[in-house]
């Protein structure tokens, strides 16, 4: 199977999000970036698929050249080549069509996304992709099982999940349950330097939206503090002050 | 401008997140002297669609034809995109649900609209511009994205606007559309879901839980203080890692956000990542064995105490509160 998975390139999740320029721009100073935790749960899915089943993995990546590492910490991790499209990725729409572009180019099986990325969280690029190349897509899968031309997929629901059969290709956004997240070996990271990885140009997109402005959440005031032996004190500031019960 | 809201129905029945986003779109109709239409897709009972009218839809379109009974993500989006050509929309508001987040960029695609998803809040409009606020880096902050675009497509979170009854009625209208050849290429084989619990993305009042539990044979307790409450059930991280509890109940960067009127956290630190899931609740209270836990930091209302004294005993405080 040859299958494509799409990695993005986040804040590390202990970051402190600040912004700067009167809240325009996402400060980096200090940030550690990482690949997207639910992008190595699509990545450990696709090695273990090549590795019962045969076939590649593609990893792609749509950013400036300081993504490099976690591009190679994807090769690292087992992936067979990388693709990055040379651009910042402006928003998800963006970022879709520079993958779309690469994907209608090199027929793929099976692309798989992380369900969202967790720093503009849209869960937007699988349902968009989907869209673009007129396959398929689930935004967020539990479990994924390929047999033959389909796959068994569990797709997550409010309160529960949904079991789907999927013709193949097609483009799913995958969350916990969907593989063990793996972490590059030795020999992994040492292949990786020889793994190729192109780098492309971007095609153009029209611009349908921008962030014009950034907030951070107000802070909270003061904990007011209840004894714990006088829980009917706390049940009357929820009722009362609070409102909530 | 005229908009179209979709109306996702869970088991025939309309949730209080589909009335939250006709509202919500009811608003925008209104800001922008347009028309309000729905569109529902699926098996509802006429009077249950009527409902809408309620909350300000003036028409709704009714899509009922068998092969699309259940959710085929690719079809119900071309659904959507013909409904809004037909009702002559040009922004289109769903939830932010499980579906909503598979269905919205399809749309959006398929009508060459802007995106704006997780949405908090009603789009400030400057002629054909929209800037709508939504949630960015999963909870720890807030963007201010503009809709550029001349068609529009928003995807509103549960719990982030309130209900608004106009009195209104909705008159029912079939709706076929034609659908494409690749729109019916999945298959639902089979649903889970339990029908007896409040499920945790909009639930009003979570209680949650975390390592301080100990095993999962403890969560009897916390099972009980949620059903006081009529609240869903969540916890931390490694609690579902290490199953104690399903994957499906886990909050924060890297798990569920929510947004609930109370959440209630009981032996869970307060780690930044837990934290980013839960700090747009409205009232949060914490219950921890220790002072210095830094999830007191962000609480409302705390109590430094034992779990497994305080929850029993706030559970019955409860019930005789509710009681009375
Ligand atoms: C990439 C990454 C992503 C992550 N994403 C998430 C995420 O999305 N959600 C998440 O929750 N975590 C996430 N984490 C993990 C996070 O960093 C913390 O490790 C986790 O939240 C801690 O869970 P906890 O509070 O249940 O356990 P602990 O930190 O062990 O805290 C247990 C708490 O229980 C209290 N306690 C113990 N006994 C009692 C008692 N008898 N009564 C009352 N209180 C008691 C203790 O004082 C302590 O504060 C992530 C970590 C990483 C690295
Ligand atoms: N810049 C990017 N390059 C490659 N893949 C991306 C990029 N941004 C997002 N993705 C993929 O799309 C998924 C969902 O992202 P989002 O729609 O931003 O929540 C991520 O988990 C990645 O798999």
């Amino acid at each position: 199977m040859k299958i494509l998975v799409c990695v993005s390139n986040v804040p590390d999740t202990t970051s402190k999000i600040t912004f700067s320029d009167n809240n325009t721009v996402f400060n980096t100073a200090g940030v550690q970036y990482i690949v997207n935790p639910y992008d190595e749960i699509a990545l450990s899915k696709a090695i273990g698929l090549v590795e019962t089943d045969g076939g590649s993995v593609t990893v792609i990546n749509v950013g400036d050249a300081s993504t490099e590492a976690s591009i190679r910490k994807a090769l690292a991790t087992g992936a067979d080549d990388a693709v990055r499209v040379n651009a910042a990725p402006r928003d998800a729409w963006f970022v879709a069509n520079q993958i779309a572009s690469y994907a209608k180019a090199n027929n793929f099986d099976l692309i798989l996304t992380g369900k969202e990325s967790i720093d503009y969280n849209g869960s937007q690029v699988a349902s968009y992709l989907g869209e673009l190349l007129d396959l398929p897509s689930v935004s967020s899968a539990k479990k994924i099982d390929i047999n033959g031309n389909s796959a068994t997929v569990e797709r997550e629901i409010e309160g529960g999940k949904e079991v789907i059969t999927v013709p193949l290709p097609f483009v799913a956004g995958t969350g916990e349950g969907v593989a063990e997240a793996r972490i590059p070996n030795m020999r992994g990271i040492m292949s990786a330097r020889t793994k190729p990885l192109n780098v492309v140009e971007p095609v153009a997109v029209a611009e349908l939206s921008k962030i014009v402005e950034y907030e951070t959440p107000a802070p909270r005031s003061s904990v007011t503090l209840v004894d714990a032996g006088n829980v009917d004190e706390l049940v009357a500031l929820l009722h009362n002050k609070a409102r909530v019960i | 401008m005229s908009v179209l809201v979709y109306v996702e129905n869970t088991d025939g029945k309309f949730k209080k997140s589909v009335y939250e986003v006709v509202s919500y779109a009811k608003a925008i109709a209104d800001s922008t002297g347009g028309s309000l239409t729905a569109v529902s897709i699926g098996d509802v009972a006429d009077d249950e669609l009527q409902s809408l009218g309620k909350y300000g839809a003036s028409g709704v379109l009714n899509v009922s034809s068998g092969q699309l009974k259940q959710f085929i993500n690719q079809a119900y989006a071309s659904v959507i995109a013909s409904a809004a050509e037909k009702a002559g929309a040009d922004t289109i508001v769903l939830s932010n649900s499980f579906s909503g987040k598979g269905l919205a960029p399809r749309v959006a695609a398929k009508l060459g609209a802007a995106l704006a998803d997780g949405a908090v809040g009603l789009p400030e409009i400057n002629g054909s511009t929209f800037k709508i606020k939504k949630t960015a880096f999963s909870g720890k902050a807030f963007a201010q994205v503009e809709l550029l675009a001349g068609k529009k497509v928003i995807a509103l979170n549960p719990n982030s606007f309130e209900l608004r009854e106009n009195g209104g009625s909705a008159s029912v209208t079939a709706f076929e559309p034609a659908l494409g050849s690749q729109d019916l290429a999945t298959v639902i084989n089979e649903i889970v879901r339990a029908t007896d619990k409040v499920s945790l993305p909009d639930a009003e009042i979570v209680v949650s839980a975390g390592r301080g539990m100990k095993g999962p044979e403890n969560w009897g307790m916390i099972e009980e203080l949620a059903d006081v409450l009529g609240a869903a059930t969540a916890c931390s991280k490694p609690v579902s890692d290490a199953g104690w509890r399903p994957h499906s109940e886990h909050v924060g960067q890297t798990g569920i956000a929510v947004s609930p009127n109370l959440y209630i956290a009981i032996g869970i630190s307060g780690a930044i990542q837990h934290l980013a899931g839960v700090s747009s609740s409205k009232t949060i209270v914490v219950i921890n064995k220790d002072p210095e836990a830094p999830f007191f930091k962000v609480a409302d209302y705390g109590i430094v105490g034992d779990a497994f004294e305080v929850v029993p005993k706030l559970t019955e405080a409860i019930r005789a509160h509710k009681g009375n």
